[in-house]
C-alpha cells in the first residue's frame, strides 16, 4: 500500500478560486480537501491527498499581518489536535510565482506553522520575489517561474522536497531546486582538498568552467564617522576586540568564536595591570598583553590624557569581546548592542583597539 | 638531483627494552628516549611518554605539534640523497604553553573523522620543563625535543629496507613539456612572530622571504612549525612534511601540468609589509613564468588579508590562481566567511567551516596536560557536558580544516 502524506495547501484568494482582486480582503478560511494548484499536485502525486486547502486574501494578509497569522494558526490548530493518522505530515504554499503580496504571505505561514506546530513547509517563488530576500534563510522556497506557465514545474518541486523532508533526506539547492537558505554546512568531498584544488586550477587554466566552493561574498563598507569637532568636549569610551577582562574572565568570554561581549567599569582605576586584568583572547601570544593589559586597551594614557583635558569626559565603563575567529555576524551583532548603551550614555568618539 | 623517501608502514608501536623495527612493529626504548631527552636539554625536567593508535578511547589534549620519525640514510644536504621515513607513525608534543591554542586528537569515535592523526600510530610526549621558563623558552623546548624525538625514533629505520620507495628530482632536473601549463605553487607560512613563528631550515620564517625553495628541501622536513595558533588550520610539522599539494603537483608533472616552482612567503603583521611581500612573491611567479598557482594558507583573520592581495596581484599579472582556504561562517553557518575578500578570488577551495560544532564522546583515557579544557579555542564555557561529552568547534581538533589540503572536508551553500 502506498504511503499517504496529508498536506495543507494554503493559497491566496485569486489561486484559490475566490475571485480576484474584489476577494483580496478575505480572512483566512479553511476549506476541504484540494482547490486550485492542489488539485493538480494530487493527480502528479497519488501518494498525497489534501487534508485541507487554507484561503487568505493577499489585501488582509499585508495590512494585519501579525493578527492574520495569529488567525491562521488559530484555524488550522484543530487539525493538529486530530488522531494521529489524521494529522498533516506538511504545508505546502503557493507557489507565489512572483507576486509580492503572496510571496510575502507564503513566506510568513510557512515559517509560523513550522516553528508552532512542528512539521516541514514549502513554498515556491520566482528567486526574484522580494519575499526571497526576507524568508529564504528560515523557508524552503522551491525555485519556480516568473508566472502561472511554471505550475506545475513549481508544484512538482514543492511536492518533491516536502517528501523528501518527511523522509529525512538531505537537501542540496542545486540538485533539488530550492533557493539556498544562505548557510554554510561542512560535508566531506570525495577528494582532497589539494586535489580538488589542482583539479579547479586545471579547468581555470584549460578556460573550462569551474565552480568556486565559495563564492565571495559583498563586504558591506562601513563609513568613517565625521570627525568629532570638539575633543575638549566630547565623551570618550574604549571598546576592544583584544579580550582584556577582569582577572579570571567573570563573563566567560571564549578564547575564540566569541558568543558575547562584557561591560567593566573603569571606576577608581588609573590604569590596568597584571594583577586586575588579563586578555581572554586565544589568538595571540598573551605573555605582554597580561604583563600588562594597557598594550592592548591603553587606560594609562587615557587617564593621563583626561587629566589634560584632552578630552570632555570618559564613558564609565569599557566593552571587551574576543575577535579570534569570532564571525563578522556575531562582531556586528556586538557593535551595534555596544553603540546603543554608548548613544545613551552621550558618548560622542570611541577608541576601538584590536590585536 | 634526485631525494628519495622510502616509507615504512608499520602494524604496532609498542614500548620495548632497545627502540627498534622488527617484523613491522616500532619498538620504543621508553627509559632511553626519556633519558635522551631529559640529558639534551636542561629545560626538560621529565617527560611521559604514552602510546596511542586509531581506535584507541582515547583523548590527546593540548597538542602542540606532530612530526614524523625518519632518517637521512644518504646525504647530508637538505633536499637531496635518501630519507627512510616511518609513514604511519607521528610523534605527537603536548603542553600547556599558552593555555587556549592547544588542540585535540581523538582517536576514535565523531572526532576521529576530522583529524589526519586520528589514523596514525601515535607516540605522545607530556613534557614538563623547569620552571622560570618564559612561554617563548617553554615553546623553543618543546618544539626542538618534539624533533629529536623524531629522530630518535627514525633512527629505528635505517638499516632496513623500505615498503616502498618515491623518487622525487629537483625541478630543475625535470622535463618541461611547452604544451601544458606552467604551475607554480605559492605556500604561505605564518610568521607573525609571538608564538606565530615557522622555521625555514632552521631560522624564523620572519626573516628571508618570499623566496623560492626546492619541493625535494620540503619533502626532506625543511619546514617545521612553532606555531601556537588554533588547532584546526594550524600546519603542523608533519603536515609541512607531507605537504599534499607538493605530492599532487610532483604526481601530475609532465601529465597535466608543469610543476616550475614553489614559492614560500610570509604572513607578517603590517599592512606595508604584507603588500611588499605580496609584491615580491608575485615577482618570482612572474621569474618562473608560472600559468597558475596554487595558494595554500594557514591560520585564518590577519591571513586571509594576506591570501586576497596575492590573489588580486597574481590574477590582475595575468596568473590564474585556486586559493584554499578554511571557513568562519558562525556556529550556525550563517555569517560570511572570511576576514578579507577580493573579486579576484572567483576559484577557491573551501576545506570547511572551523566554527562548526562537532560533540565527542567521553573518552576512557586522556594524554596530555589536562585541565582548564573549557578554555580550548573552539570550546566554550559549557563545552563539557555532564555526561562526559565534550562539544566543540572543529576549531580544537588538530588538523580538521587543514589549509593544505590535506583533509576530504568541505563546505558548501545549503
Amino acid at each position: 500500500m502506498s504511503t499517504k502524506y496529508r498536506v495543507i495547501y494554503c493559497l491566496n484568494q485569486f489561486f484559490g478560486g475566490l475571485g480576484g482582486e474584489d476577494k483580496a480582503y478575505q480572512p483566512p478560511q479553511l476549506f476541504d480537501g484540494a482547490r486550485g494548484p492542489g488539485i493538480l499536485l494530487e493527480k502528479l502525486f497519488p501518494d498525497i491527498q489534501i487534508a485541507a486547502t487554507l484561503i487568505v486574501g493577499d489585501n488582509y494578509f499585508a495590512e494585519k499581518t501579525e493578527a492574520a497569522l495569529r488567525e491562521i494558526l488559530g484555524v488550522l490548530t484543530p487539525l493538529f489536535e486530530a488522531q494521529d493518522d489524521d494529522k498533516p505530515h506538511v504545508l505546502l504554499a503557493g507557489p507565489a510565482f512572483n507576486a509580492g503580496r503572496y510571496g510575502l504571505t507564503c513566506g510568513a505561514i510557512c515559517r509560523a506553522v513550522r516553528e508552532c506546530f512542528a512539521i516541514p513547509t514549502v513554498t515556491a517563488m520566482y528567486p526574484q520575489n522580494p519575499a526571497v530576500e526576507e524568508y529564504k534563510k528560515d523557508v524552503l522556497i522551491a525555485r519556480a517561474g516568473e508566472d502561472v506557465m511554471g505550475m506545475e514545474e513549481a508544484v512538482r518541486s514543492m511536492a518533491v522536497l516536502a517528501i523528501k523532508q518527511l523522509q529525512g533526506e538531505e537537501l542540496l539547492p542545486d540538485r533539488d531546486g530550492y533557493i539556498p537558505h544562505g548557510q554554510r554546512k561542512n560535508y566531506f568531498a570525495e577528494k582532497t582538498g589539494a586535489v580538488r584544488a589542482v583539479d579547479m586550477l586545471l579547468q581555470k587554466l584549460a578556460g573550462e568552467p569551474f565552480v568556486t566552493e565559495y563564492p565571495m561574498p559583498v563586504f558591506d563598507r562601513v563609513q568613517p564617522a565625521p570627525p568629532v569637532r570638539d575633543m575638549a568636549g566630547a565623551r570618550l569610551a574604549r571598546v576592544t576586540s583584544g579580550g582584556i577582562v577582569p582577572r579570571g574572565n567573570p563573563d566567560k568570554i571564549e578564547a575564540a568564536s566569541a558568543s558575547r561581549f562584557g561591560v567593566y567599569s573603569l571606576q577608581g582605576l588609573s590604569a590596568f595591570s597584571g594583577e586586575t586584568h588579563q586578555t581572554a583572547h586565544g589568538g595571540y601570544d598573551p605573555t605582554f598583553a597580561n604583563a600588562d593589559p594597557n598594550r592592548v586597551l591603553p587606560l594609562d594614557v587615557v587617564r593621563e590624557l583626561e587629566s589634560e583635558g584632552a578630552f570632555g569626559s570618559l564613558h564609565g565603563s569599557y566593552y571587551a569581546t574576543v575577535g579570534n575567529g569570532t564571525s563578522v555576524a556575531n562582531a556586528e551583532k556586538y557593535g551595534c548592542e555596544i553603540a546603543k548603551l554608548l548613544l545613551a550614555d552621550g558618548v560622542q568618539a570611541v577608541i576601538l583597539t584590536s590585536t | 638531483m634526485v631525494f628519495e623517501r622510502g616509507d615504512f608502514v608499520v602494524d604496532e608501536v609498542r614500548f620495548g627494552r632497545k627502540t627498534e623495527l622488527r617484523d613491522r612493529v616500532l619498538f620504543v626504548d621508553e627509559k632511553g628516549l626519556i633519558e635522551f631527552l631529559v640529558s639534551r636539554d636542561d629545560r626538560i625536567d621529565t617527560c611521559t611518554i604514552s602510546i596511542a593508535g586509531p581506535g584507541d578511547l582515547t583523548r590527546i589534549i593540548c597538542v602542540k605539534d606532530v612530526t614524523q620519525p625518519g632518517c637521512k640514510v644518504r646525504g647530508n644536504r637538505p633536499g637531496e640523497g635518501r630519507k627512510h621515513v616511518l609513514e604511519n607513525v607521528a610523534v605527537i608534543t603536548c603542553g600547556k604553553i599558552v593555555g587556549f591554542q592547544e588542540g585535540i586528537i581523538d582517536m576514535s569515535g565523531a572526532g576521529a573523522f576530522y583529524s589526519p592523526f586520528s589514523s596514525t600510530l601515535n607516540v605522545v610526549l607530556d613534557i614538563d620543563v623547569v620552571s622560570g621558563l618564559s612561554p617563548h623558552q617553554h615553546e623553543e623546548a618543546i618544539r626542538t625535543g618534539g624533533i629529536a624525538a623524531a629522530d630518535f625514533l627514525g633512527e629505528a629505520a635505517r638499516s632496513v629496507t623500505p615498503d616502498t620507495m618515491h623518487s622525487f628530482a629537483a625541478l630543475g632536473d625535470l622535463t618541461v613539456s611547452p604544451d601544458l601549463p606552467r604551475v607554480v605553487y605559492v605556500y604561505m607560512l605564518l610568521s607573525q612572530g609571538l608564538l606565530h613563528d615557522s622555521y625555514v631550515l632552521g631560522c624564523n620564517a620572519k626573516q628571508g622571504l618570499p623566496r623560492t625553495i626546492e619541493p625535494t628541501m620540503l619533502l626532506d622536513g625543511a619546514i617545521t612549525s612553532g606555531n601556537c595558533v588554533s588547532a584546526c588550520d594550524k600546519n603542523t610539522s608533519w603536515h609541512h612534511q607531507n605537504n599534499p599539494v607538493v605530492r599532487e603537483l610532483y604526481r601530475n608533472h609532465g601529465r597535466e601540468l608543469n610543476f616550475v616552482g614553489v614559492v614560500l612567503t610570509n604572513e607578517p603583521v603590517r599592512l606595508a609589509a604584507k603588500e611588499a611581500s605580496a609584491e615580491k612573491t608575485i615577482a618570482l611567479v612572474r621569474e618562473l613564468n608560472g600559468d597558475g598557482v596554487i595558494l595554500s594558507k594557514e591560520g585564518f583573520g590577519n591571513p586571509d588579508a594576506d591570501q586576497m592581495l596575492l590573489t588580486r596581484g597574481l590574477e590582475q599579472a595575468g596568473i590564474k590562481v585556486v586559493a584554499i582556504t578554511d571557513e568562519f561562517a558562525g556556529q550556525d553557518g550563517f555569517s560570511q566567511s572570511l576576514a578579507d575578500t577580493a573579486e579576484e578570488a572567483d576559484a577557491v577551495v573551501s576545506v570547511g567551516n572551523a566554527n562548526e560544532r562537532v560533540v565527542l564522546p567521553p573518552m576512557e583515557r586522556l594524554l596530555g596536560p589536562i585541565s582548564d579544557l573549557d578554555k580550548l579555542a573552539g570550546a566554550w564555557p559549557h563545552s563539557l557536558h555532564e555526561d562526559g561529552r565534550l562539544e566543540v568547534e572543529l576549531q580544537a581538533i588538530i588538523g580538521a580544516t587543514n589549509e593544505l589540503g590535506m583533509q576530504v572536508l568541505s563546505c558548501r551553500e545549503v
